[in-house]
């Protein structure tokens, strides 16, 4: 009966996917996709991660884990298997797959469908359950402590400056998204400024009036914040107090710069624990809302299956499908950066070690879902819609005439009064030209829940979609920076003692201005780009974040040889292998290509050139050595991601060939046998 | 039986919210460490939160 039903899925599975790759029509339902989705998730989650769970990784039911072993109620806690996948999934999910696929979209909603599916069940989930294992049996040991242990000091060094470096680059991209949201748009920019004393608000409710009392601080939170878009609505039809809140992208820039040095420094319980119960609450609210409502309403796909821009020549990003697609959509397929959550706090609350397949396996397949629900977000929308949203100025022309027009002659009919009547249904004067995937998103995600819920509410979904964006934004902006400010407070510590103390003032001003510079210099120059910033920075964290996966996938690798599992190694090594060429790939491209818009070197000549010749209008020609700088910067860069790639590669290589030659190795640092029960520590269930 | 079962979710969403943190904290001290002061609620919230960001929290 059980084999019947889950030949039932198979089949069904096929069916869809089949389905959707054979499909030649106009438009497809996006029900075939939810369904291809679902049918491959239970087979991956039944199958292979039983299969890697039980062979490869080997879990073993009656081993205490270090929160049964170490039980201090604190930092151990033997917790419930569904509080740790709630945890775990909300540390996990950030804006990263809801940006990826949007931007992705550009090639047709296939290529991005496949990654994330194929991507997500053999290589993110895998990579999840792995290092969740790993720092489990290693007294939930950090990625970097775990790299050191079993490769070495140069694979801990790259782990740690590899983390530093892809924090930087995230918080910029993550800046440029909400500044690209926000600017000239008062209604948003009114909505997104009030999220931050709502938080202080819900801090002091917090401290101060009912402690702890984390619900229903949460809940008036969220019903302030809905009172904010609300009120961002009306303010928009003041003139004069719309006008306070009509600003450019730099004044916005500068803003957020000087919110996330703020946000670093004062205490926790003031800023960015309240700001982020608001988060996670809205995240699994709006995601939850959002994918009954696609079921529900299942709408039609208009965005084609491929694009022609498959061939490098897309306006959203440029570079071709291969390898510029698994570049674009990490977090979603396979994300460096969930290596560093799986750990950090989830293997230190791991009560039995069956629990880590739901809850390392499992959550990265919701996340996966999350990324599938945006993919279709984005490509119901109309097309030329799409693009138009998308596309910067520099590229199809800075006028609404010159945008349509390039647009339409791509084969995406759109004009210029469909564009008009969209933007005043969202609330917005214009929409052209809104990169960085949020508004793109947030009109998708209105036009929706609008669909399901009544067509005169679109502008309060859209600017609802948009709050919901950037409070998690702003909420992985307020972390990341603190974390970065931790690692280099470690970095500085080393070199003069004083520095290293997390709590002298001095050090936490020093440290936090040098991460906040970090990403402040990106984002100014992403603000400041004609060509929009998104498509030089997503790559490059693209890059970055998957040379942090192919790390955790060596250290893992490394592992599976040295306890003699060699026969095994393909289930990190094949993930791993396909890392390293699509990465070094794009490396390679976006440093060597002669395309201006691919290659750095060859935009940073362009630039060059067109300054030489004069040929750049006034204002351009300020910026241009700025930018021909950055381009420059950029390239040094990617060939520091892509060295650090290849050393941890051939580290790990290293370390598997003396295994295989009998030679001796690092111990393995795995912590002894301890049975359940044996020291006196119980189950919790 | 409705009543148990709604019961049972409100407690697995304060679990999972936090929000039962405090009487989790003072159940474990009241087992491991009755010889140590017990916090207030607003120490320990704050102690809790301090502890909470001092790593990676949040992903992309």
């Amino acid at each position: 009966m059980k084999k019947l039903f889950w030949f039932g899925v198979a089949l069904l599975g096929a069916c869809a996917l089949g389905g959707i790759a054979l499909h030649r029509g106009e438009t497809i339902n996006a029900l075939w996709i939810i369904t291809a989705a679902v049918c491959v998730y239970a087979l991956g989650y039944r199958f292979y991660s039983a299969w890697v769970a039980a062979h490869v990784l080997t879990f073993d039911a009656t081993r205490a884990t270090p929160a049964q072993r170490l039980n201090d109620g604190r930092d151990f806690v033997p917790t419930n298997r569904w509080i740790v996948f709630g945890h775990h999934f909300a540390a996990i999910a950030g804006p990263g797959p809801l940006v990826g696929p949007t931007l992705a979209a550009q090639f047709g909603y296939l290529p991005g469908l496949l990654w994330i599916l194929i991507g997500g069940v053999l290589g993110g989930c895998v990579q999840d359950m792995t290092i969740l294992f790993m720092s489990t049996r290693r007294d939930g040991r950090s990625l970097g402590k775990m790299a050191r242990d079993e490769l070495g000091p140069i694979g801990g060094f790259a782990a740690m400056i590899g983390t530093l470096m892809i924090l930087v680059i995230l918080i910029a991209v993550l800046a440029l998204v909400v500044v690209n949201a926000m600017q000239h748009s008062p209604w948003a920019t009114a909505t997104v400024f009030a999220t931050i004393p709502i938080a202080v608000l819900i801090g002091l409710y917090l401290r101060n009036i009912r402690p702890g009392r984390v619900i229903e601080a949460s809940v008036l939170g969220v019903g302030l914040l809905l009172l904010a878009v609300v009120g961002g609505g009306w303010l928009n039809d003041q003139p004069t107090l719309a006008k306070v809140f009509d600003l450019d992208a730099l004044q916005l820039a500068w803003f957020v710069m000087g919110y996330g040095f703020v946000a670093a420094i004062v205490p926790v319980w003031l800023l960015l624990a309240p700001r982020d119960y608001l988060s996670t609450f809205l995240k699994i609210g709006t995601v939850i809302l959002l994918a009954i409502t696609v079921v529900w309403m299942h709408p039609q796909i208009k965005m084609p299956a491929l694009t022609q821009f498959i061939d490098g020549t897309g306006p959203v990003f440029g570079g071709k499908l291969f390898p510029f697609v698994f570049i674009t959509i990490a977090c979603g397929a396979i994300s460096g950066f969930h290596a560093l959550v799986a750990s950090g706090t989830t293997p230190k609350l791991i009560g039995n070690e069956m629990d880590i397949r739901p809850i390392g396996y499992g959550s990265m397949l919701l996340e996966s879902f999350v990324a599938v629900i945006a993919l279709i977000a984005a490509t119901l929308l109309d097309p030329g819609v799409y693009f138009a949203i998308n596309s910067p100025g520099g590229i199809v022309g800075t006028t609404a005439e010159a945008a349509v027009q390039t647009i339409s002659s791509w084969g995406f009919p759109v004009t210029a009064d469909q564009m008009h009547a969209l933007a005043a249904a969202m609330g917005e004067t214009t929409l052209f030209a809104r990169t960085g995937g949020a508004p793109s998103l947030a009109v998708g995600m209105a036009t929706i829940f609008s669909s399901a819920f009544g067509q005169h509410m679109l502008a309060l979904w859209y600017h609802f979609a948009i709050m919901f964006e950037a409070v998690f934004i702003l909420t992985t902006l307020d972390a990341g920076t603190r974390v970065g400010r931790f690692m280099v407070q470690d970095l500085l510590g080393h070199a003069w003692r004083p520095m290293g103390r997390t709590s002298w003032y001095p050090s936490v001003w020093i440290a936090s201005a040098v991460v906040v510079a970090g990403w402040g210099y990106f984002l100014y120059i992403g603000v400041i780009d004609p060509n929009g910033g998104v498509n030089i920075l997503w790559p490059m964290f693209g890059i970055a974040n998957q040379m942090l996966a192919a790390i955790a996938l060596s250290v893992a690798t490394g592992i599976l040889v040295k306890q003699g599992k060699l026969r095994y190694a393909w289930v990190t090594g094949i993930p791993l292998a396909w890392l390293a060429v699509v990465t070094s790939t794009a490396a390679w491209q976006k440093i060597f290509a002669v395309e201006p818009r691919i290659g750095f070197l060859a935009g940073a000549n362009d630039l060059a050139t067109k300054l030489a010749s004069g040929v750049l209008p006034a204002k351009q020609a300020a910026v241009a050595p700025q930018l021909i700088f950055n381009l420059k910067l950029d390239a040094v860069l990617t060939v520091f991601f892509a060295a650090i790639l290849w050393i941890i590669i051939i580290d790990m290589l290293r370390i598997c060939r003396r295994v295989v030659s009998g030679r001796r190795v690092t111990p393995s640092s795995e912590a002894v046998y301890v049975a359940i029960g044996a020291d006196g520590s119980g189950m919790v269930r | 039986m409705m009543r148990r079962f709604a019961g049972r979710i409100w407690q697995v969403l304060r679990t999972i919210a936090d929000d039962d943190a405090y009487d989790r904290y003072r159940e474990h001290h009241a087992q491991c460490h009755r010889d140590a002061p017990l916090l207030d609620r607003r120490a320990f919230y704050l102690e809790q939160q301090r502890r909470k960001w001092s790593g990676v929290q949040r992903c992309c």
